[in-house]
């Protein structure tokens, strides 16, 4: 039985939905900032994908410095107040925080990250200004991390640049995806609109680009074209009833309950598909929303499972029930679903074997699956001159993150298959550096 | 069990913690309540001619996120009428016969002097001090360091008090001074039968860098002010030290400056005094600190076989030596105990930066550094800056041999005489890869 009855209202879904690393005040963030060694060469700069200065932001914080540490976020990391709030930094910056060593709590990087970055953002104080104009342009396809973060850099060496983005609203999973508790859409946004007030880019909403003669308009229009479109829906499990009413993606379900609130779809009892960070996002804001029971089903064990740690508690302290080494076979109901037949697995010498005479039913009103995102292939085949190697992943340079023989650059989860914001802020970033190299060299000529 | 009580100088005392004077000891109520709570004895906050104080009046220091690390005031003597303060003084000796209380005074002239020490003693004060320490506010007239600073007048202000006093007479020091033994020697002339040390710096605590005035700011303005509270000990520490090993002074020294916690009363009395005063700890934490002061310095001298205070008092002077008497061929090393070792690199920031490059990090990704002996003088700093406990520890050099001051070698002759003499102490020290100080100009 989860703790959460079903938020009738805005206020009952925010308390269901209660930051899980809420805000520090100046005491805190004070108290906090002291405790950090400064370690010399500091491992938690090396476990962050962004390579922020840590233990600088967090001495500026500690002598009453805010800009100046927001200032150090921001120069590495457009993203500083979503990915403080974001990250998994159990795994990342705190995981490397060199307390771990002694017992003792890492320093909460995260929440500090947030509380300078925030400082800037409520009190409006620019950070950075747009380079001179250099006469080049550079369309951007998606405003997600990726996208905005690649804007950011470009307007900065003097760029014009222009965001095609097919949704209304920017910052893509950072708003669309990621579960309520960990950020807000306000706090997603009001980031975005940070940046672009500052640096001027332009986001054009409502302009999905997916067809052969947009991409050619664009390639005619503009220097160079970066993509940053994110992955695709969810992946069909191809089994029997999956197209019935109340079987959903988890992606797409995270994004109901983010955009639609107390509003949105949600079972009484629900079955979650998949052992990744989104199932476990998925099963936590099942319960938050108020279903009596959430189950979830992976198809290997508890050692198995891809999610984080830590992501895998959270949905266990909702009262999660595991079920592991099940997979589904068929999903009944006559409309809508009605229950969900599950399998028993074994693994045998890494192979997943099912135990198809062992089948039992659960009876549930919601499926969802998190059994992970389609790839972009179909939609970026239609343009000119990609290629793309035998496991169907685009041929990039590994530097530049330019597709081969193209003015196409493309990076964040289209290319790295699914993976954090912080890693498409840092690629992003990598990959304006590298249409600044290929449209210098371009003016040089 | 240690017996805490002690006499000082005539003055008995249930435990050597004494509230010194200041806003902890303004008035009556405060004392008995301090009283109450287990204080040994109180020093009255500094009659006089009462005075008019400013608002605001403090200032603190912090570290990090330690509150108060150093304290300010500028707050002036007793600002009430002499006749409340001693009407007070009466009612606690009342309820309380057994505890101490000093009257601190300042005044101007003799007739002052003598009508406030009569007035005292006759309202039943155990002894007197005489406030010729306040660095601010005070001094501008006349009175607080600026007899302090003057020998002469220290001494003939003494003299007059000696004059009409029948209690014991404390003399307090200024430490705004350069070299406190000449007060504490006018002190002894003048007839004084204790010191005590020391009353606060003359400072100015931060600026307000917002409105460019230094701290406290009153209306706009500030003004310098006394220093005091956990920064200042080891310059207390000292001055204390000097009076004690002092063969012309030789009178009991109280002992204040920075005294927060047990461990700080047993190092000034280590050093010499056979009370110590606090104050500023109180105005931190309350009156309720004296439980963790008397329960410490007992236990501390049941563990060591202290039946008395009076048998600690001054037991680290004798190891108290001059430079030139310390063994110059006794040598230490940093050794790192790996298994203790978090990663943090401060001893190699700290040894490489600002000490002798003597850590090394490993080459194959290893966050312990390693001691490269060759190049360690010993010095402390990496285990100064290991924030893990007996990580780093200082290790007795197998190779020492013998004891050699720098007195004992000036006597043979065995020192460095000219500019270049390869007697030099760090003559084998030179870094010759000049490349690797140059990362970015390459």
């Amino acid at each position: 039985m989860s703790d959460f009855r079903k938020p009738l209202n805005e206020q009952e879904f925010e308390k269901n939905f209660a930051p899980i690393n809420p805000p520090m005040d100046q005491t805190q963030a004070m108290v906090e900032s002291s405790r950090c060694l400064f370690c010399f060469d500091a491992p938690c700069i090396k476990a962050c994908p962004t390579r922020i200065d840590i233990p600088l932001f967090i001495r500026q914080i500690s002598t009453g410095n805010l800009t100046g540490s927001a200032r150090t976020i921001y120069e590495s990391n457009y993203f500083g107040n979503a990915c403080g709030k974001v990250c998994p930094v159990d795994v990342l910056c705190e995981g490397a925080c060199v307390f771990n060593h002694v017992n003792e709590k890492p320093i909460e990087i995260g929440r500090l990250q947030s509380h300078a970055a925030t400082y800037v953002i409520e009190n409006e104080i620019a950070l950075f200004k747009p380079g001179e104009l250099n006469k080049k342009r550079v369309a951007i396809i998606g405003a997600g991390p990726a996208g905005i973060s690649c804007a950011c850099e470009l307007r900065r060496y003097g760029y014009e640049v222009d965001i095609y983005e097919a949704k209304n609203c920017p910052t893509g999973l950072t708003l669309h995806g990621v579960a309520p508790y960990k950020i807000t859409n306000e706090e997603a946004v009001r980031e975005a609109e940070f940046l672009q007030k500052q640096l001027g880019f332009v986001i054009k909403y409502n302009s999905p680009v997916s067809k052969y003669e947009q991409f050619k308009k664009l390639e005619n229009e503009y220097d160079a074209i970066f993509i940053g479109i994110g992955l695709g829906e969810t992946v069909s499990m191809n089994i029997k009833g999956e197209d019935l009413e109340n079987c959903i993606g988890a992606v797409e379900y995270i994004e109901d309950v983010k955009i639609k609130k107390y509003l949105a779809n949600s079972g009484r009892k629900v079955v979650v598909i998949g052992g990744g960070n989104t199932a476990m996002d998925a099963a936590s804001e099942a319960a938050r929303m108020g279903a009596e029971r959430v189950w979830l089903s992976y198809r290997r064990s508890r050692a198995d499972m891809p999610a984080y740690g830590f992501e895998y508690e959270l949905a266990k302290k909702v009262c999660v029930e595991p079920l592991f080494n099940t997979m589904p076979v068929e999903i009944l109901g006559n409309g809508m679903v009605e229950a969900i037949r599950l399998a028993p697995t074994e693994v045998v010498d890494g192979k997943v074997i099912v135990k198809k005479d062992e089948i039992f039913t659960i009876e549930c009103d919601m499926v969802i699956k998190a059994t992970g995102q389609e790839k972009q292939n179909v939609l970026l085949d239609i343009i000119d001159g990609f290629e793309f190697d035998a496991n169907g992943k685009t041929i990039i340079d590994s530097e530049s993150f330019r597709a081969v023989n193209t003015k196409y650059f493309i990076a964040g989860d289209v290319i790295n298959g699914g993976s954090e914001i912080v890693n498409a802020v840092a690629e992003a970033v990598m990959a304006a550096e590298g249409i600044h190299k290929f449209l210098s060299k371009e003016m040089n000529q | 069990m240690a017996d805490l009580k002690i006499n000082f100088a005539g003055i008995k005392s249930p435990n050597p913690f004494w509230l010194a004077s200041g806003p902890p000891t303004n008035s009556g109520y405060q004392i008995m309540k301090a009283f109450d709570a287990g204080w040994g004895g109180a020093v009255w906050k500094t009659m006089g001619l009462p005075v008019v104080n400013s608002s605001s009046r403090y200032a603190g220091i912090d570290f990090g996120d330690t509150r108060m690390m150093g304290f300010s005031n500028i707050e002036l003597i007793s600002d009430r009428p002499l006749s409340h303060n001693l009407k007070e003084l009466e009612e606690v000796k009342k309820y309380f016969p057994e505890n101490p209380v000093i009257a601190s005074l300042m005044v101007d002239t003799r007739e002052e002097w003598h009508r406030v020490v009569k007035d005292a003693e006759n309202a039943g004060a155990d002894g007197l001090e005489l406030n010729f320490g306040c660095p601010h506010g005070m001094c501008e007239r006349g009175m607080g360091s600026a007899v302090g600073q003057e020998p002469d007048v220290l001494k003939l202000i003494v003299s007059w008090v000696m004059e009409v006093a029948t209690k014991p007479v404390i003399v307090k020091l200024t430490p705004n001074v350069t070299d406190i033994t000449d007060s504490a020697i006018a002190a002894k002339e003048g007839g004084g039968n204790a010191i005590s040390l020391i009353n606060t710096f003359q400072s100015i605590m931060g600026v307000d860098i917002d409105n460019f005035t230094p701290y406290p700011v009153v209306d706009g303005k500030g003004t310098n002010g006394g220093y005091c509270g956990p920064a200042v000990k080891p310059i207390a520490l000292n001055m204390v030290r000097n009076c004690a090993q002092s063969p012309y002074i030789g009178l009991p020294v109280s002992g204040i400056g920075g005294v927060s916690n047990w461990r700080d009363a047993v190092e000034f009395i280590l050093m010499g005094a056979s009370t110590v005063q606090v104050c500023t700890a109180v105005m931190h934490y309350g009156f309720g600190i004296i439980r963790r002061l008397t329960s410490g310095l007992s236990d501390y001298m049941d563990s060591k076989g202290f039946a008395n205070v009076s048998d600690m008092v001054g037991k680290a002077l004798k190891n108290t030596v001059a430079w030139e008497d310390l063994n110059l061929n006794y040598n230490v090393i940093a050794e790192i105990d790996n298994k203790k070792c978090i990663g943090c690199m401060l001893c190699y920031a700290a040894c490489e930066d600002g000490a002798h490059q003597a850590i090394g990090i490993g080459s194959n990704g290893s966050r312990v550094p390693f001691i490269i002996e060759e190049n360690c003088v010993g010095c402390n700093l990496c285990s100064l800056v290991c924030p893990v406990e007996g990580c780093i520890t200082m290790v007795e050099s197998k190779s020492n041999t013998g004891f050699e001051s720098w007195k004992d070698r000036t006597a043979s002759g065995n020192i460095p005489k000219t500019f270049d003499d390869p007697l030099a102490g760090g003559l084998s020290h030179r870094v010759t890869e000049i490349e690797k100080a140059l990362r970015k100009m390459k």
